[in-house]
């Protein structure tokens, strides 16, 4: 009866293989501007971005991205056990933050799971070889929490359709030579999210302004987009006509898979320099600050326990399961209290930032945190999933 | 939302499942809360005869069955589920693991097939005056004469300790002499035995005061302290699973409630101020299920991370487990705080969790240390 460990961890001899593969490669490859810069970047943030993009090309040329797409279209088609474990090196090691996350990990597994054989021949081959960049059109002034009632509006025009409205909160739209926009392809708005279609849409062309709006970090990392006649072709339909819905649900579940792992390794990290911080400052002996900082490491701990199990559904059954909601409220929560401890452990020298606002990684992960619970569907979102989806609470 | 429990082990949990429901409804649970043992001796008899549960971990040369602690685990996640009062944490995880641990032989064949076939029962008693589980703070001794061991001092707050039929008692030697564990038997002179009047009703506790009262050597002299760690890691682990399975119950409880009753013309559940307290109370339950089933594989395994992840899990668990149960109250309103509905039990349940084997202040700051938070 006995002997199988609850939490499915044990590296077969191959998958050991593999991961001292990805080890050797990483040390290898670490090195010159990537050495100088570990751990640079975070999820949707334009840090460092021209090493990042520059790293990218480097596990590109290695050939890890797409490790678990099909070998036809230049991934590898490894298992998702063996992503994982990439996955986990890659932070451990802290390489910089996948600049290109948009196409590898939303776009691209959505373009897997609804795109046409010639959509996905056209658009996976560069994604991975990092030669064309995408930003997302999901959200809109108008429609935020409440995706269904997006208006911009995709209308039929002889074999191509025309687009006409405004997207906002697309991060890096200002890199992106392509967009998948969530349209509204059915006159009747009561419709709701019966009548929307996703379109991919060159963003190089005249009938789309991109302009950045800086976010309260001091960066522009995300954009508006604006759509004035602006032209898509019928074979650029992802999913079907007036399916979109399911698209955009399906490519917003892909951001909550293996991110949430990477992130938990460089909150490890964070809890380590608050530690010391306290330390330097003399406060670690303080029964409160010593409490907080057992916490908050308690906390962190728990995330790894909780992704852990995401990991275990994963490989047991290829989808992360409903647990991955779960998480993600308790990571984002969780790491803004971290970040506010950390940041009054730093004192009256927290509020001190340097030239052209540049802030040190206490100070803009203080900032960055606040988006943890907002962005890929706001905490209250995540809970009403949750309440709904999970528990079966009635609407 | 699972983790890779074996299929025989969940067949080993819908066993456990299916008999508790049968036989330990709300109706038995209060009528064993109002009694004086805590426990029933005739179905006791039956989960160790039928179910074998309480063999689960011993040897088979002893007369149990040879499983490990993740099948003890699943067990008492099980019996945290519906409040069944019985002996299983002292006897069978705190005693059990003592005694496995602790390289006495003839120790072993004595009292090991008794507690296997739940004629035995048995308790583990570390607390003293200072109220705390920390071994640190042993300091009852034993004295030795001609006659052999002999007990004088108290132990506070025994589980069962009103009931068992043998106490293991942690005892430090005289001058750094170390911990040793003593064996002393119920009606023997010198043990006195004070039941508790407990605020959670189920699960019973006593004060023992010992005068001189005869005592067996249990393990060799002063160097029972890496065995009775393993007891209280286990017994950590155990009760962080014992609360998962209340706070999910008291989950579920709450859920269902709020799916039928209606205020407003609406199911009370349509409403985000209830809607997003469950889904919080979902958010607490599966943290602490993550933390418990870990540190689970720790104990089952033995291995580094035990210690710290017996404090962790006791401490994430237990507060969860408290959360949930006064968010169970809250959403049942008026009901929830009445003595007729259930949902005061399972509040009760998780206070008594948190401050059993140390509370959550003790194993935060065990944490600390461990954390190297210095």
């Amino acid at each position: 009866m006995g002997g199988a460990a609850p939490v499915d961890l044990e590296l077969t001899p191959e998958e050991r293989a593999f991961r001292d593969e990805v080890r050797e490669w990483l040390a290898e490859h670490l090195a010159g501007e990537f050495a100088e810069h570990l751990g640079i970047g975070a999820p949707g943030s334009d840090e460092g971005w021209d090493i990042r993009l520059r790293w990218d090309k480097e596990l590109s040329g290695g050939g890890w991205l797409g490790l678990t797409w099909p070998r036809e279209l230049g991934g590898r088609g490894l298992t998702p056990r063996e992503e994982a474990i990439f996955v986990i090196e890659h932070s451990r090691a802290r390489a910089p933050y996948i600049a290109t996350e948009q196409g590898l990990t939303l776009l691209g597994p959505t373009l897997l799971a609804f795109g046409t054989e010639e959509q996905k021949r056209r658009f996976i081959p560069p994604i991975l070889a990092i030669e064309e960049l995408w930003g997302q059109g999901f959200s809109e002034p108008g429609a935020g929490s409440d995706l269904a009632s997006v208006s911009t509006r995709a209308e039929r025009d002889g074999d191509g359709w025309v687009i006409n409205g405004q997207k906002i909160w697309t991060s890096l739209g200002d890199q992106a030579q392509w967009l998948y926009v969530l349209c509204r392809t059915a006159p009747d708005p009561a419709l709701r999210h019966r009548g929307l279609t996703m379109f991919i849409i060159d963003a190089r062309q005249p009938g789309i302004e991109i302009r950045p709006i800086r976010n309260m970090v001091g960066r522009s990392e995300f954009c508006e987009v604006f759509f004035t006649g602006a032209r898509t072709t019928d074979n650029l339909m992802l999913g079907e006509l007036n399916g979109g819905w399911r698209v955009a649900m399906g490519a917003l579940s892909f951001e909550r898979g293996l991110t949430l792992l990477g992130h938990q390794i460089s909150y490890e990290r964070e809890i380590q320099a608050a530690i010391e911080l306290a330390r330097e400052r003399g406060k670690v002996s303080d029964p409160v600050v010593r409490s907080r900082l057992a916490d908050a490491w308690a906390a962190i701990q728990v995330m790894r326990f909780m992704n852990l199990r995401s990991l275990s559904s994963l490989f047991r059954s290829a989808d992360p399961g409903s647990i991955t909601s779960v998480t993600k409220v308790f990571a984002s929560r969780h790491h803004q209290r971290l970040t506010e401890l950390h940041a009054e452990l730093a004192g009256p020298w927290l509020d001190i930032v340097g030239a052209d606002y540049a802030l040190r990684p206490v100070q803009s992960s203080f900032l960055t945190s606040r988006s943890e619970t907002i962005y890929g569907g706001t905490a209250e979102i995540q809970h009403n999933i949750i309440a709904e989806r999970v528990l079966g609470l009635p609407k | 939302m699972d983790f890779a429990f074996s299929e025989e082990q969940e067949m080993l949990r819908s066993t456990v499942r299916t008999f508790v429901d049968r036989n330990y409804p709300e109706s038995k649970v209060r009528e064993l809360m109002a009694g004086e043992t805590g426990n029933d001796p005739a179905l006791w008899r039956q989960m160790a005869g039928q179910l074998g549960l309480q063999g689960l971990a011993i040897s088979e040369k002893h007369g149990g069955s040879g499983f490990g602690f993740q099948e003890i685990a699943i067990v008492m996640e099980e019996l945290g589920r519906a409040l069944v009062p019985s002996p299983f944490l002292a006897s069978i995880v705190q005693a059990g693991t003592y005694l496995m641990h602790c390289g006495d032989d003839a120790a072993q064949a004595d009292y090991l097939p008794g507690i296997a076939d739940g004629t035995t029962i048995a308790t583990l008693a570390i607390a003293e005056e200072s109220g705390q589980w920390d071994l640190g703070e042993i300091s009852l001794t034993a004295g030795h004469g001609p006659g052999g061991p002999r007990l004088s001092g108290a132990k506070l707050f025994v589980v069962d300790g009103g009931t068992a039929d043998l106490v293991l008692v942690a005892a430090r030697e005289p001058a750094g002499g170390g911990l040793s564990v003593y064996a002393v038997e119920r009606g023997i002179p010198g043990l006195s035995m004070q039941p508790l009047q407990t605020m959670d009703q189920t699960r019973k506790l006593a004060h023992l005061r010992f005068d001189a009262a005869p005592a067996r050597l249990v393990g060799q002299r002063g160097t029972a302290a890496q065995a009775l760690e393993m007891a209280m890691y286990s017994g950590a682990v155990a009760l962080a699973m014992e609360a998962v399975g209340g706070a999910q119950r008291a989950l579920e409880m709450a859920v269902d409630y709020a799916k039928i009753r209606h205020q407003f013309g609406r199911p009370i559940g349509s409403f985000q101020a209830i809607k997003h307290k469950c889904a919080d109370m979902l958010v607490e339950v599966e943290a602490a299920r993550s933390a418990a089933y870990y540190g689970v594989w720790c104990a089952s395994e033995r291995n580094d991370e035990l210690p710290l992840l017996a404090s962790l899990a006791k401490s994430v668990c237990a507060d969860a487990y408290f959360q949930v149960a006064g968010e169970n109250i809250q959403v049942h309103g008026g009901i929830g705080y009445t003595w007729e509905h259930p949902a005061h039990l399972y509040f009760k349940r998780a206070k008594s969790t948190q401050i059993l084997l140390g509370d959550s202040a003790y194993h935060r700051d065990r944490l600390a240390t461990m954390a190297g938070i210095a």
